[in-house]
Order: C-alpha cells, then sequence, then structure tokens
C-alpha cells in the first residue's frame, strides 16, 4: 500500500480537460517530480492534492486517509509556492510559527520547534528579521522551514526555485533533497526544469498535455523514453531516419543496423531513432557500428563539456565531449567522422 | 470653541459628527464583505452587486435621497416593515441621516477596501491554509492585518464623505435642528436668511478643517500602506 495514492485523476476547468485519468502512487519518504512543459497540468494536479481544487472525478487517498472531499487546512500537507509567499506582516519566526500556533502548540515548545527549524534550514540568527529584511533564497528556506514545522504528512512544491538566480537554484536544491531526506518527508515537485527534476528526484513523471506520459527514475525516463514526447522532452536528442530491413534490423543514412531491440513495424517502413548527444563520439571509433562523414558545423565550449554540432547522415547531429587539455575543440567547417553504437538508439514509437 | 459657535451651530457639527461616525461604523462590516465579494469571488450577478454599490455615486444625490423614501419612508415597504416590527423610523430622525450617508459614502469605502484586498496575494492566504488555517483564521490574521491601512483610508474617507453630504438627506429626512440638520444643511438654511452669512461663514471653516483633517489621515495611511507594498518587493 502506497503513502500517497492519486487514482483516476480528472480536472476540467469549462470544456477544458487539464488532467486526464492521472495515476501515480508515491511511497513514504520518496521523491517525486511532475516535469512537464508549461500548462501541461502540473500545478493543477498539485493543487489537487493540497485541497485548493477538488478533481471532477477521481480520488486522492493519503496514509490510508481518502482527502479528495477535504478542505486544505484539514489535510496536514505543506506547500512552498514559486513566490516564497511568507506572511510579510510577521517575522521570520511568526511565519515559521504560524502553523504551530494554528495547531495549538504551546509556546515553549513551539518556541523551541521554530529554532529548531531555522538551525535546520542554516538561518539560526534570522528569527527576528521580516521577510522583506532577506534574499530570495533566504525567503524560499524560510517558506520551507515553515511548511516543515507542522510536521506535515506530503510536502508539494510548486517551482519553488525558478524565482531564484541559477548559483542560489542549484546550492537550495541540493539543501532542499537533503533536508528532505534527514525527515524522510514524502515530497511532490513541481518544475519544468529537466535537469532540476533528474537531479533531485527518486522517481520523475514526465506530463504531456493533462497526461502523465512516463514514470520512472531518472536514470530510466532519460535512457528508455516510453513515448516520443518524453525522449524529446528530457534531454537533447539527435532523430535519424531509419528503413526498416528485418524484424530488429534497419539502414541508418545506408548503413545496415542490427538493433538491441526488435522494431514494431514492418519491413520498409521508416522508424524515428533517437541517439543522445553524448552517444555520439567524434571521430572513427573503434568497434563502433556506424561510422558516417561529417561537417563541423558550431562548437560550444561549456567547459568541462563542449558541445558539437555536425552534418552527418542527413541531418544535424548534436554531441557531447568532455573536455580535455590535450584536445583541442574542432574548427568551423572541419572534415571529419561521427560513429555511434546501435546498442545506443532509441526506437521511437508513434 | 463652545462660545465661538452658537448652540444652533455647535448642535450642527455635533449631529454632523455623529451622523458621520455611525454611517461609517455601522456601514464598514458590510463594507469589508462586499469589498472582499467584489474582489475575491466570481459569482452570477456581480456585476449587478458592482453597479448598485456605485449608484449612489453617479446618481443626482436628490435621487438617492428620493429613493430612500419610497423605500424606506413610513409608507415604503422595508419603511413600514420596519416600523411595524421593530418600532425603527428613519424618515425625518436622525437616524435615517445616518442611512442617507452611509449610502452616499458606501461606494467610496468599498473601493478601498476593494483595492487593499486585490493588493494581498492569494498565495498568502493558501499558504496558511495548508498550515491547517481555517478561513475564519486566515482572515483574522493574514488577511484583515495586510488590508487594515486600506480599511482605515476607506473609513476615513467614507468619514469626510458622511460629514459633507447634502442632498440625498435633506431629501430624505429634511432640514430639522437638532434632528437632522447636519453641517451642510445648515449652511445651507443659514444662506437662506439674510444676515446669515457670518454663521454660515463659521460652518464653512469647521468644514475645511474636517475635510482637511481627513485628507491628512488618509494620506498619512497612504504613505504607511506604500511602505509595506515597499517592504513586500
Ligand atoms: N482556475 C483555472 N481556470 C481555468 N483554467 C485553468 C485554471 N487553472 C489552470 N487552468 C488551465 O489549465 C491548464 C494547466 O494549468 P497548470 O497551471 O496546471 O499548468 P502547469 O503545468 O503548472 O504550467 P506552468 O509550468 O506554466 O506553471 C492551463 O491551460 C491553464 O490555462
Ligand atoms: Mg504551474
Amino acid at each position: 500500500m502506497s503513502f500517497l495514492s492519486l487514482s483516476h485523476l480528472e480536472k476540467t476547468f469549462g470544456t477544458n480537460r487539464v488532467v486526464k485519468d492521472f495515476n501515480l502512487s508515491v511511497e513514504k519518504g520518496e521523491f517525486i517530480s511532475l516535469l512537464g512543459p508549461s500548462g501541461c497540468g502540473k500545478t493543477t494536479v498539485l493543487r489537487m492534492v493540497a485541497g485548493f481544487e477538488t478533481p471532477t472525478s477521481g480520488g486522492i487517498v493519503i496514509d490510508g486517509q481518502e482527502v479528495t472531499g477535504l478542505k486544505p487546512n484539514q489535510r496536514n500537507i505543506g506547500m512552498m509556492f514559486q513566490a516564497y509567499a511568507l506572511f510579510p506582516n510577521m517575522t521570520v519566526a511568526e511565519n515559521v510559527a504560524f502553523g504551530l500556533k494554528v495547531k495549538g502548540v504551546a509556546k515553549d515548545k513551539r518556541d523551541a520547534r521554530v529554532e529548531e527549524m531555522l538551525r535546520l534550514i542554516g538561518l539560526p540568527e534570522m528569527g527576528g528579521r521580516y521577510p522583506f529584511q532577506l534574499s530570495g533564497g533566504q525567503q524560499q528556506r524560510v517558506a520551507l522551514a515553515r511548511a516543515l514545522a507542522p510536521s506535515p504528512r506530503v510536502l508539494l512544491l510548486d517551482e519553488p526555485l525558478s524565482a531564484l538566480d541559477a548559483k542560489v537554484r542549484v546550492s537550495l536544491r541540493n539543501e532542499i533533497r537533503e533536508i528532505q531526506r534527514e525527515l524522510g518527508i514524502t515530497t511532490i515537485f513541481v518544475t519544468h526544469d529537466q535537469e532540476e527534476a533528474l537531479s533531485m528526484s527518486d522517481r520523475v513523471v514526465v506530463m504531456n498535455g493533462g497526461i502523465a506520459e512516463q514514470v520512472g527514475a531518472p536514470f530510466e525516463v532519460y535512457n528508455r523514453p516510453s513515448t516520443r514526447f518524453v525522449a524529446t522532452f528530457v534531454g537533447t536528442l539527435n532523430v535519424f531516419d531509419g528503413a526498416v530491413t528485418g524484424p530488429q534490423s534497419v539502414t541508418l543514412a545506408g548503413v545496415p543496423v542490427t538493433l538491441a531491440e526488435p522494431v514494431e513495424a514492418s519491413k520498409g517502413a521508416t522508424v524515428a531513432l533517437a541517439l543522445r548527444p553524448e552517444a555520439v563520439q567524434l571521430g572513427r571509433v573503434e568497434g563502433a557500428d556506424v561510422v558516417l562523414p561529417a561537417t563541423i558545423e558550431s562548437v560550444e565550449f561549456l567547459g568541462s563539456i563542449i558541445r558539437v554540432r555536425a552534418r552527418a547522415g542527413g541531418s544535424v547531429v548534436a554531441l557531447d565531449t568532455f573536455n580535455r587539455m590535450d584536445a583541442p575543440p574542432p574548427a568551423i567547417g572541419a572534415e571529419t567522422e561521427v560513429s555511434l553504437h546501435a546498442r545506443d538508439l532509441i526506437v521511437l514509437a508513434g | 470653541m463652545t462660545d465661538w459657535l452658537s448652540p444652533t451651530e455647535w448642535q450642527a457639527v455635533a449631529l454632523s459628527l455623529r451622523v458621520a461616525f455611525w454611517a461609517t461604523v455601522i456601514s464598514l462590516p458590510l463594507g469589508i464583505w462586499v469589498a472582499w465579494l467584489l474582489a475575491r469571488r466570481e459569482f452570477p450577478g456581480k456585476q449587478v452587486l458592482n453597479g448598485l454599490v456605485h449608484l449612489p455615486l453617479i446618481l443626482p444625490p436628490v435621487v438617492t435621497g428620493y429613493l430612500l423614501l419610497i423605500t424606506f419612508g413610513r409608507r415604503g415597504y422595508v419603511g413600514q416593515f420596519l416600523d411595524q416590527w421593530f418600532g425603527i423610523v428613519l424618515a425625518f430622525r436622525w437616524t435615517g441621516a445616518v442611512l442617507a450617508a452611509a449610502v452616499m459614502a458606501f461606494p467610496l469605502m468599498v473601493r478601498a477596501i476593494r483595492l487593499a484586498f486585490e493588493a494581498v496575494d492569494p498565495k498568502l492566504e493558501q499558504a496558511a491554509g495548508t498550515l491547517g488555517a481555517s478561513p475564519a483564521w486566515v482572515f483574522l490574521t493574514v488577511t484583515l492585518p495586510l488590508i487594515l491601512p486600506g480599511v482605515l483610508a476607506g473609513a476615513v474617507l467614507a468619514f469626510a464623505k458622511a460629514m459633507g453630504e447634502f442632498g440625498a438627506t435633506i431629501t430624505f429626512v429634511s432640514n430639522i435642528p437638532g434632528e437632522t440638520q447636519t453641517l451642510p444643511s445648515a449652511i445651507y438654511a443659514f444662506l437662506q436668511v439674510p444676515g446669515g452669512d457670518a454663521q454660515a461663514f463659521r460652518l464653512v471653516i469647521v468644514s475645511i478643517a474636517v475635510a482637511m483633517g481627513a485628507l491628512i489621515a488618509s494620506e498619512w495611511i497612504g504613505r504607511r500602506v506604500a511602505r509595506r507594498i515597499g517592504g513586500l518587493g
């Protein structure tokens, strides 16, 4: 029995079906991300769990309790918003104490808990300040402390990092994950940033048009996307056309290739073959299944990684190589070759 | 002060203050509720309610007074009901002046409070909700403190408007010294008799002083709002 379960959730605004037959089982202590493009219904799912939206149909169970009809204040959940949403008329300590006060926790216990939470988020001296006296990152940490103080059953986060600048975003995401692990709190994290979703989560739900297209561990979702949408939305992807020549064989730019898995297409049909940039190598590599002549079109030096775009096999191929001090990046316009392995090819359905 | 104004004049000033005070106090809870409805709720007839609230702002005050008279007068539907069941008579009484002033000042009050509501991020209320607070608790501990400056500004504005209300008041409750003769009615009455200019002038000074006081108070409150919103960013 999972700790949090969403079954057959549907949400319709007017005639607009925003969430469609959404199913998800979350284990206790699990960190789940909802990942998808803008408008795909991530926030709506989260708001249904929080109780701000009533599902058109379907049910939500938390820890064995049916909560679908309960008001937000009856669900014992914690929530963090994109724009912090700290109470501006209260100090940091009063903000963190809010949920405890509502619960009727005695003052001495409350003060102790507030102190504990402020220490947890690394702001032990800030209790007396007002939110406007804090930086964005500090405000969001206070919001986390406020959400966690009453020991909620589930923590919901709606793009809590997207209002912050890049550096703070990365450090805070590590901090959130650390605290989440430490407390073992079941968490749903909404984001449209794939890097965030992949790096933080136990499992990722990739959503599109109100549908959960794939649910799986980051490694799974990235390497074995179950739909074309997932493949193209998560990470960068090179797509080649392959002509099917047998149950498990195709030709790619004229080169016969034996695939790792059978294709579900009849002979003569065209299938889309996808390949991650890190699976394409520059130059002729020993043991490669396909080697194609290539012309370098652009070179992007990103530091540890160099992203090269080369024209090969009738399309532009993105490939990533690691920076090496003894191997400067190729020149634009240079004629070279790219190598790839059949085992890295993902056959895209649909 | 008392010997500077004659008893009649003093009576008018005191009555106006009393009428404006009660008009403000009584309409405040309703004003907050209507402002909340208009700012936060979607419901059929919202535009009708909005129009109704603002009607006294655009109708000639005499018309508003006349409508009050035919509704709340002794022969009016509501007036008859109030008289028979509660023994309350509004027409030609100072309580009627309170009603007239409240109706006329209502749009200004609602407008100010509504703006204050709209400035409160609904996410704050939602956050409070997830922290276990009931809607009433959220309103009292989160929303109300944040809209308070707007509520005070709306109340000051309504008070000033109620002090100066003339057309609807004189139509609904007439101009009876000691009962319904408010400051503007008294000024009007003094201007009707030869040699009343000096008395009228003294009351005009009082009116200006009260209006200025209200303006300064609402300016001061406005600055506090600006500071608070500045603190939000
Ligand atoms: N209260 C509402 N009334 C009508 N339509 C709504 C409402 N809330 C959301 N929608 C619609 O539902 C769809 C999904 O919205 P939602 O906010 O869940 O998207 P999202 O995945 O969170 O997007 P984003 O990444 O931009 O936040 C959108 O098309 C939106 O316009
Ligand atoms: Mg959203």
